[in-house]
């Protein structure tokens, strides 16, 4: 009996695993690893979110540790709110191709036009109105477990969550009436049209992330790097200039060298000063960060002490 | 009110993280008032792990609230309710980092009516760092405190007497309060307890010395977390390998799962429970790479040399050292739902990867949390009560007793009707 799996250069030798030296990223792989399998075991109906950042490339990875040489037991998903940066979309696709992997993909603008979302404005951010096309694809194919790439260090509500977090049928999260989570045994019993929220990264932090993506060789949209982009000022956010986002007439219009640390809805989300080219220099950048990822680059969590909390009350992941 | 902490040029270096080795989880337990989110602050601002951006956010927050300094309470006190009562009710994980070491801080609630959260922050913990305040000497809610993490399994105690700044540095505070705690505990058997006279709000041994304890030669705080050692008891202990889910294709069958305690090599013999059939590894994968040997804690593949009906909740032994077989149990449970235990309902027993149906056939005894007594009184068991109860399972479980495998040794009942995650259990 034997398998045909590449080796990957730059990983551990298996010298290396047969010490008992084990460093913290394989104690918080393996403990996602875990996870990823206990859906396996107990959900009917998974599914995987995938929308080509970084954490959930690294969820990606994670599965096939967990599951290779068969199938992934879910299908991937993303919910394109129609603002999502090109490359990341390339990306999105491209790596599902590679891993030969299902995706299926909802547009917020089809919720729009069932006027299922409704928008104040055409160009208003649609990071919130996600979670309405989330829940209809949700109930549209059953799923009783989603699979996120949120994580615990990303904002406060998200420190208090559960790893497998349940969703009423309205898809709403309580957080007052969470699930004790004891040791590793985890309850992802749900009744029709309930499904819990599954996030096997809870106790990864950024760096954490970015360390991964170097050992595992991970590829990444190429907005995570450093790039000339056309922004503006704005509160003290650099916003990317698109079509989307136009610069107001009294607005001066820089080039600047930047990254993204997040890749959402392009309406939200900003770029930083950078000039981080490989993975390394963004590990080294996130070392001495010190402004938190959501901080740095998410209008819409800064509009009130729990905007988060809010928006995952309504389903949001 | 934690005061906006100074930040110290002195440890500034530890910001920069080089090769964290490993992690270690550890609980915080105290009531707001004993200081515990000032603590909490101070080790995460002193490893500079809180950014910018929070300790802006909490700024402004404190003025909205009307306080003329920065409360970190703020911080570990995520979720609205929290902040409109000013309390902390739900579990919040922490992260921070040194050269040495990951750590994950369980930030867990005091009050009385909130043990279940303490109890689910305690049962992931290596060690808890329980909070004392140096004025007013060993409560009962610390007595509580520290037989909740001696229950869950907590071989390290560590006791900061917080406030010293208060009570003028004095080691006679000190030395009394150590002594009525070392009467408290001595029953225990605690494997290792530490004390540590410390100042949140100053940062006096929490991250660095200070100079205003000069009679103390012990370690910080940060270096009583980082001298713990771990793990080496869980490689040595007997091989467990409880199966999750088992991978197929057309000519491949694998049991994964990960190895909870013990060693496991390739051509090693192992018995399968509950069939006790035996064949031998023909391959072992960690990840997708092939290894001559996994160690406890690592997600695993294991290929056997004959085909054997192998599901999910079996689990792989060594023959020479198995685990109890048994479906009848003896355990102490924590109860953790608002419906009262109830000894006519069908349970769903977690243990492991197996679930099987489970009934309490008795409840022998409840614990009492401040004395560590145990009373007969058992009329009724309600939400945060701890009791000594047997259970009769429709299929035997594979276990170890809690005390030796934290793994083997505990479960979950889940409520099938409301599904619920209703009470913990250890067993014994």
């Amino acid at each position: 009996m034997s398998l045909a799996l590449q080796p990957q250069s730059n990983q551990h030798t298996d010298q290396e695993l047969t010490t008992t030296v084990r460093t913290h990223l394989d104690w918080l792989e393996s403990e996602a690893i875990h996870i990823l399998r206990e859906v396996a075991g107990e959900c009917a109906n998974p599914v995987l979110f995938f929308s080509g950042g970084k954490d959930s490339i690294v969820l990606l990875r994670l599965a096939e540790k967990a599951f290779r040489p068969a199938r992934f037991p879910f299908p991937l998903l993303h919910i394109d709110t129609g603002h999502n940066f090109c490359e990341v979309l390339r990306f999105r696709d491209q790596r599902a191709a590679e891993l030969q992997e299902r995706l299926i993909v909802r547009d917020v603008d089809a919720s729009i036009q069932r006027g299922t979302v409704r928008l104040r404005h055409p160009n208003d951010s649609r990071n919130a109105a996600q979670s309405i096309t989330l829940l209809e694809t949700i109930n549209e194919f059953g799923f009783d477990a989603a699979i996120g790439g949120a994580r615990r260090d990303e904002e406060k509500a998200r420190a208090k969550e559960r790893i497998f977090s349940f969703r009423d049928h309205f898809g709403q999260w309580n957080p007052r009436q969470q699930r004790p989570e004891l040791w590793n045994l985890y309850n992802p019993s749900v009744h029709a049209n309930e499904h819990v929220r599954v996030f096997p990264i809870s106790n990864w932090t950024e760096l954490d992330v970015w360390l991964y993506i170097q050992r595992e060789q991970l590829a990444v949209p190429s907005i995570y790097f450093s790039h000339e982009r056309l922004v503006v000022e704005r509160r003290g956010y650099l916003m990317p200039v698109t079509a989307l986002t136009p610069a107001a007439n009294d607005e001066s219009v820089l080039q600047r060298q930047v990254r993204f640390r997040t890749v959402g809805d392009i309406t939200c989300t900003c770029p930083v000063a950078s000039t981080a080219s490989t993975v390394a220099e963004i590990i080294a950048e996130t070392r001495l960060a010190r402004v938190t990822e959501r901080g740095a680059t998410r209008m819409d969590d800064q509009t009130s002490e729990a905007s988060m909390e809010k928006r995952k009350k309504e389903g949001y992941f | 009110m934690g005061q906006m902490p100074v930040a110290n040029a002195a440890v500034k270096q530890t910001s920069v993280v080089e090769n964290a080795t490993d992690v270690l989880r550890f609980l915080t337990a105290g009531s707001v008032d004993d200081g515990k989110s000032s603590l909490i602050g101070r080790l995460l601002f002193d490893t500079h792990a809180i950014a910018d951006d929070q300790l802006a956010a909490l700024g402004l927050a404190s003025r909205k609230r009307g306080l003329s300094e920065t409360d970190l309470s703020l911080l570990t006190d995520g979720l609205e309710a929290e902040r409109a009562q000013g309390i902390t009710i739900d579990v919040a994980y922490r992260y921070f980092k040194t050269p040495q070491r990951t750590f994950i801080i369980a930030d867990t609630p005091g009050h009385a009516q909130y043990t279940r959260n303490m109890v689910t922050g305690a049962s992931t913990a290596d060690a808890a760092v329980i909070l004392v305040d140096a004025r007013k000497g060993l409560l009962e809610q610390t007595k509580r405190h520290v037989l909740i993490a001696h229950l869950l399994g907590i071989k390290h105690i560590i006791v900061a007497m917080n406030k010293m700044d208060l009570v003028g540095y004095e080691y006679s505070v000190f030395h009394d309060l150590r002594n009525a705690f070392l009467a408290f505990t001595a029953p225990l058997n605690i494997a290792h307890v530490q004390f540590i006279p410390v100042s949140a709000l100053r940062g006096d041994m929490v991250v660095t010395r200070g100079d205003r304890i000069d009679w103390y030669d012990g370690p910080t705080l940060l270096e009583t977390l980082h001298a713990i050692e771990l793990k080496h008891s869980l490689h040595q202990g007997p091989l467990r390998f409880p199966v999750q889910w088992v991978c197929r294709d057309a000519q491949w069958r694998a049991y994964t799962g990960r190895l909870v305690s013990g060693v496991l090599t390739q051509g090693q013999t192992l018995t399968v429970l509950p069939s006790g059939r035996s064949s031998v590894v023909t391959q072992l994968r960690v990840g997708l790479r092939e290894v001559e040997r996994a160690l406890a804690g690592d997600a695993i593949s294991v290929s056997l040399a004959d085909q054997l009906d192998i599901a999910r909740g079996d689990m792989l032994v060594a023959e020479a050292h198995k685990p109890t077989v048994q479906s009848l149990l003896r355990a102490t449970l924590c109860w953790l739902d608002e419906t009262p235990l109830n000894l006519n309902t069908r349970y769903l027993l977690k243990h492991t990867t197996r679930s099987v149906s489970a009934r309490i056939t008795q409840v022998l005894g409840k614990l009492e949390v401040h004395t560590g007594q145990m009373h007969e009184s058992t009329a009724l068991v309600a939400m945060n009560d701890l009791v000594v109860a047997e259970l009769m399972l429709a299929l035997p479980i594979f276990f170890d007793a809690y005390s030796d495998s934290r793994a083997t040794g505990s479960f979950v009942l889940i409520d099938p009707v409301t599904l619920l995650t209703v009470a913990a259990g250890m067993i014994e």
